[in-house]
């Protein structure tokens, strides 16, 4: 990614998920239910925003109510804006990514995943 | 492992009743599910010598499960779970998991994943009504047993 300093700049993370398996979303359906989330370290490029693609209201056998889950191909759109005294050249922005999947009947304890993003900033 | 009350838990403790021993988390949808079912049992088993224990795998431990525990008015022990204790059962890779023990401490079954109610129950009510045959068979010898005995009769044949 190429980045003027104070300029906004946005970066997009593909994510895949393993077929009959769904993470919540970002916004679940009970309080209890671990969010997808996206965050990144302070660096060249400050996040203001992100935005999650809409997500699907599912019922599964062990939920009286659909949940709000995100399930196959989807991405993460995170909205940056580079600093403006950012030093021209190569940076890498380091980031991560919490999740916790299920399938119909069993869930997988939630994980943190690293990310990362190669930035270039040009003057 | 402690209780919510602070009171030690050991499965040595015990012995003598049917345990199931059920590996959850507040996070976990699928186990959310069979809680109603252990409340259940716990209620209708529990004079007959029958106790649920609850192992919560949550990272953040008593201040999640606490106040679960209150809202779903589970009525059997819950601990905190640890990696030690998820490897004294085999590593628990997936939630529910769960491990029906006999009269002796031995398992007599274990199911991963969300299963019908009523596996559940059969294999309560057995173990509590017939402890020793079902023991026998889960531990194996029986049905091996039975194997074996065939396999030397067909050597022995003319």
């Amino acid at each position: 990614m190429i980045a003027k300093p104070g300029a906004a700049v946005d970066s997009v993370l593909p994510l895949d998920l393993r077929p009959g398996y769904h993470v919540n979303s970002n916004a679940p359906s009970d309080e209890y239910l671990i969010p997808l989330r996206l965050s990144w370290n302070p660096g060249p490029l400050e996040a203001t925003g992100f935005a999650f693609p809409q997500p699907r209201m599912e019922k599964y056998s062990f939920s009286e109510k659909p949940l709000s889950v995100f399930t196959g191909d989807f991405q993460i759109v995170t909205h940056f804006k580079a600093s403006a005294n950012a030093a021209a050249g190569p940076a890498t922005l380091t980031g991560k990514l919490r999740y916790q999947a299920c399938n119909n009947s069993m869930c997988l304890p939630p994980k943190t995943l690293d990310v990362s993003l190669q930035v270039e900033i040009v003057k | 492992m402690k209780d919510a009350d602070g009171n030690a838990v050991n499965l040595a403790d015990y012995r003598g009743k049917v345990v199931l021993v059920n590996f959850w988390a507040t996070w976990c949808g699928p186990c959310e599910a069979e809680i109603p079912w252990f409340i259940e049992f716990e209620k209708k088993y529990k004079d007959q010598g029958f106790a649920v224990l609850g192992v919560s795998m949550d990272d953040d431990g008593w201040k999640s499960v606490r106040p679960y525990i209150a809202s779903h008015k589970i009525n059997y022990r819950i601990m905190i779970g640890s990696e030690v204790v998820s490897q004294q059962f085999g590593e628990i890779e997936s939630l529910p998991t769960s491990f029906v023990l006999d009269r002796e401490g031995r398992i007599a079954a274990n199911h991963v994943g969300l299963v019908d109610k009523v596996d559940y129950q059969n294999e309560i009510v057995k173990l509590l009504q017939d402890p020793k045959s079902i023991a026998i068979h889960d531990a194996g010898t029986g049905v091996l047993a039975g194997l074996t005995g065939a396999s030397v009769r067909a050597g022995q044949r003319p």
